[in-house]
């Protein structure tokens, strides 16, 4: 359990880190874009929001930067994030709280697919070095080398277009009313396809290649020739004791790596138009909505620490060392 | 280098690359902001890779914004190559908490997502420049490397010569640089390769969200006027396969450069594993058969 | 002759193809009898687990073999030749007649199953009808064979020490009653208590089920008690091959006599230890004519441009010694 407990601590940290983060950088760089924005938006705001700002970005200067954090802090805590410039009057929470579902359920679901599938594909090419299976090499290593929201914009040039199956943007068919029923869910599927086929093919290829070179460094492994010597089928062999030892390192690089691929992915949502934070990101990046873009850094951090953790906990139940001795 | 192919094709590419980013701007056969009568003209003769809604040149975009992507990725991966170094081997050197601390900040630097970050600062910055773009990357993306460095110089440090230079009584420093550093070498290189690529595709995703060098062209630029117009619903495929293909090959030759990299330092991945029909195999070693031999 | 279990008959084993090959084992011709103990000595790097793992075909890329036979005489009279089978054969063959304990026993468990698990499924590849319960039964009697008790079928490696570790492997190897077990270097990462602990429990164990035991090791005083013949190897050949008591009283080679001068004898006449001058040869530039000359304190003319052939010397009555040297003329 001490595992966890420290990684957890950890987590602590960094998410204190972020906010800080957060915090100092509006503060640190000069010039008050935010103040400008306010005093065009003046009338249309209560005291309270307008109050809400000017603790979020540190306007008020007869404030010590001690007093601003606390009350910075405090005002984070009660899951004050400011108002949205873009969706005006919005607050940012709510905001972010219609793009998160759609952010998980595309980019969280085709990440661990994702993972999966590179997982698998990358076992057989290392177990199979020296055959076919080498010739996935050079292909993955394009593919992963092409940014993921380039691949979706050829994706939408080639495979859609009025008479095609799928659609060239939005989350589901404009008009539908969100529910549990089966058009919904059919159209939001339908939607989510070519979005969720672009991240895959982008995301898989990196899981392939270093699943691959894990496998042939386990390979020499003298359990993995021990394997072997007891005459154990082919397919025992390489899922218990290969691809099963080289699955470990692979697992911590998936968590150490999620915090650089959702940066990729959600650039995806941009070009598919897809509801989600990434696009919420570019258009509060447009239109220089301080708020929104930090609140969605904030949210995309701390979801990030959450899947670190499922990681940790996927880790803890693979590998026998970490657990404790008894 | 000869007997490594990958390594030696990447390099090639690389070469290509920062020979245009020197030569862009001259062997552009247009201004790449020069607006002309030629609206949205599939690629011909006098115009490769074809023109924008405004009649600008695609391949001449293209072509000066190679320097944009190489200047960035250099800058990027020297400022964070060096503070990589500078946190990983001395975290990794150093005992005790101080080395714990590095070690815990690189960390929290590891975790937090690089992109979203990179966008929150350059957003807020008063005005956008290659330079502070490159800054931001590369003072936001050392962490993964100190990490790898900081292993490799924990295993080093317990090596013989290193424990002899102590007993010896060298400086810490004279340590570092004489009998660590040099053993880094590889493991450094590879770090600054994919720093080059992460901070290439970093600063293309950002100017294609619309954060770029003011009045400047790169790749990503390319791609954002393309996006912004439409070009898609155009059928202007032209717009934005050119910018697409390139920063795919850039990203292959960097690739290339870093298996050529591991397949040095990880002796493992490097044999060859059949040549003369023979497939070599764990576990059930090959027998020759007479003629064969 | 149906005392013989296993014999090599000159086998070749190198690294890599072509060119830039280099032979580890060159020509090696050895015989296994059924119950006895054959001691493989010889300095680091002068093939001995190239040998072992080449005859079982377990030899990592880019080992391969190059030549010769590896045949084993089942119980029921038959010989097959391990290097001629296909996969499916290899894969039935393996452990049930010959099992192994690798060089550094650390690094042979599979550190993420239960020991359990482990020696299970070699039972279950080799036995698939067997119930669970019967398999569960076998392991806890394997481990109480090497004098483990039975509450550590659920442990992992990480949490037997070193000896412990090595015991597990010692009773996975047994695990089908196979007729010859190769030991490479069992005991050799443990300490001197252990180290006896563990030979004598092998011992016991072979006395009771009658298994031949390859037993590769550089320690030549160890083999003196627990081998019943001894081979030494040089650069890849067998330059003398004994019994253990001949070989330990007078050693004709005088490398055998070198590698007895290099361990301080545990029992039997004190020798004065001087070990061997220089160097093991490089195997991709090796010497012409007797591979050992440049290091002979004995060497003549003749040993710098004619490899000697292994053969029972002159002078010796029956056949159960062979030496390869120009001291020696073999008839
Ligand atoms: N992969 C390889 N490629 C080339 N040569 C190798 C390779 N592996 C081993 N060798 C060479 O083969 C020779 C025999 O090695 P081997 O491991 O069989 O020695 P050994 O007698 O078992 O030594 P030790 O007592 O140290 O275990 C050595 O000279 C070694 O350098
Ligand atoms: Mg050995």
């Amino acid at each position: 359990m001490s595992f966890l407990l420290k990684r957890f601590a950890f987590y602590l940290v960094t998410a204190w880190a972020a906010v800080t983060i957060n915090f100092l950088v509006p503060r640190l760089i000069p010039g008050d874009p935010v103040q400008a924005l306010i005093t065009k938006q003046r009338g249309q705001m209560t005291t309270e929001a307008v109050r809400s700002l000017y603790v979020l970005f540190g306007l008020d200067k007869n404030e010590s930067l001690a007093e601003q954090y606390v009350h910075y802090l405090g005002q984070l805590l009660r899951g004050d994030l400011g108002l949205s410039f873009t969706f005006f009057p919005s607050p940012v929470a709510d905001v972010i709280g219609t793009g998160l579902p759609w952010t998980v359920g595309l980019v969280g679901i085709t990440t661990v697919i994702g993972f999966a599938i590179g997982t698998a594909a990358g076992t057989v090419a290392g177990w199979r070095r020296g055959s076919w299976a080498d010739a996935l090499i050079p292909i993955t290593t394009f593919l992963s080398s092409i940014p993921y929201f380039w691949l979706g914009l050829v994706a939408i040039a080639l495979l859609t277009g009025p008479a095609s199956f799928f659609p060239a943007g939005g989350a589901y068919e404009t008009g539908l009313v969100p529910g549990w029923d089966w058009e919904f869910v059919g159209s939001v599927l339908r939607h989510s396809l070519l979005p969720a086929v672009t991240i895959l093919i982008s995301s898989v290829s990196g899981w392939i290649l270093s699943m691959r070179n894990m496998m042939v460094t386990v390979s020499s492994e003298d359990y993995v020739t021990v394997a072997h010597a007891k005459g154990l089928s082919e397919r025992r062999v390489m899922v218990a004791y290969a691809a099963r030892n080289a699955l470990l390192p692979n697992v911590s690089g998936f968590a150490l790596a999620l915090g650089f691929i959702v940066g990729g992915t959600l650039l995806v949502e941009i070009v598919f138009s897809y509801p989600g934070l990434g696009l919420q990101l570019f258009q509060a990046v447009g239109a220089k909505d301080y708020p929104l873009m930090q609140g969605i850094f904030l949210i995309i951090t701390l979801s990030v620490l959450l899947a670190n953790l499922l990681a940790d906990v996927a880790y803890l139940a693979l590998d026998p060392r970490t657990r404790r001795e008894g | 280098m000869r007997s490594n192919p990958k390594a030696l094709t990447g390099l090639l590419l690389l070469g290509v690359f920062v020979v245009l980013a020197v030569a862009g701007p001259w062997l552009a056969p247009f201004d790449p902001s020069q607006r002309s009568s030629d609206l949205l003209l599939p690629p011909s003769s006098a115009h490769w890779f074809g023109t924008t809604h405004l009649g600008q040149d695609i391949f001449s975009q293209v072509l000066v914004g190679t320097r944009s992507v190489v200047f960035v990725g250099a800058v990027a991966g020297v400022v964070a190559t060096v503070l990589s170094v500078l946190v990983g081997v001395t975290s990794g050197y150093l005992s005790g908490s101080a080395g714990e601390g590095l070690s815990a900040l690189s960390n929290v630097f590891l975790v937090i997502p690089a992109l979203p970050l990179i966008i929150i600062i350059t957003s807020s910055l008063p005005q956008t420049s290659n330079l502070t773009i490159a800054l931001t990357i590369g003072l936001t993306s050392w962490a993964w490397n100190a990490r790898v460095l900081r292993a490799q110089t924990l295993s080093l440090r317990r090596r013989d010569y290193v424990e002899a230079a102590r007993a010896t009584g060298e400086s810490t420093w004279r340590i570092i640089v004489f009998e660590i550093l040099p053993n880094l070498t590889a493991v450094i290189a590879s770090g600054f390769v994919g720093t080059v690529l992460f901070a290439v595709v970093s600063e293309i995703t950002l100017a294609f969200i619309g954060v770029s060098d003011a009045g400047g062209w790169n790749w990503g630029t390319v791609l954002y006027w393309a996006q912004s117009q439409q070009a898609l619903a155009q059928g202007a495929w032209w717009w934005f396969v050119p910018a697409g293909l390139a920063i795919a090959v850039l990203g292959t030759a960097l690739s290339l450069v870093n298996f050529g990299i591991d397949e040095y330092v990880n002796p493992r991945l490097r044999g060859r594993t059949s040549a003369r029909g023979v497939r070599m195999r764990v576990g059930f070693t090959p027998v020759l058969s007479e003629e064969a031999s | 002759m149906s005392d013989r279990v296993l014999e090599i008959r000159g086998l070749t084993v190198q690294y890599g193809l072509g060119a830039d090959a280099v032979q580890a084992v060159r020509d090696v011709t050895l015989t296994l009898h059924r119950g006895e103990v054959l001691g493989l000595a010889g300095e680091s790097g002068s093939g001995k687990s190239t040998l072992a793992y080449g005859m079982t075909r377990l030899l990592p890329p880019p080992g391969v073999v190059r030549g010769g036979e590896v045949l084993f005489h089942t119980d029921d009279g038959e010989t097959v030749d391990v290097l001629r089978m296909r996969d499916a054969e290899l894969r039935r063959f393996r452990w049930a007649e010959v099992a192994l304990v690798f060089q550094g026993a650390m690094n042979s468990l599979n550190p993420v199953q239960r020991v359990s698990t482990q020696l299970m499924d070699v039972i279950k590849a080799h036995a698939p009808r067997s119930s669970a319960m019967s398999r569960k039964a076998r392991a806890r009697e394997l481990l109480a064979l090497v004098n483990i008790s039975a509450d550590r079928l659920d442990s992992y490696p990480h949490q037997l020490s070193g000896g412990m570790r090595q015991r597990v492997m010692i009773a996975m190897a047994l695990a089908l009653e196979p007729r010859v077990v190769i030991m490479d270097e069992p005991t050799t990462a443990l300490d001197v208590v252990v180290q006896r602990q563990i030979l004598s429990t092998l011992a016991e164990l072979r006395e009771r089920l009658g298994f031949s035991v390859v037993f590769i090791t550089h320690d030549l005083s160890l083999l003196a008690e627990f081998a019943d013949r001894i081979a030494i190897m040089y650069g890849g050949r067998v330059v003398e091959e004994a019994a253990s008591a001949d070989l330990y009283r007078t050693p004709l080679h005088p490398y055998s006599d070198g590698l007895l001068r290099s361990f301080p004898a545990l029992k039997g006449p004190r020798r004065e230890l001087s070990g061997i001058p220089g160097s093991p040869p490089d195997l991709r530039a090796m010497p012409a004519g007797c591979a050992f000359h440049p290091r002979c304190p004995r060497a003549m003319d003749r040993c710098g441009d004619h490899s000697p052939e292994l053969g029972v010397p002159t002078g010796h009555a029956g056949d159960d010694r062979t030496v390869a040297c120009w001291l020696h003329p073999v008839v």
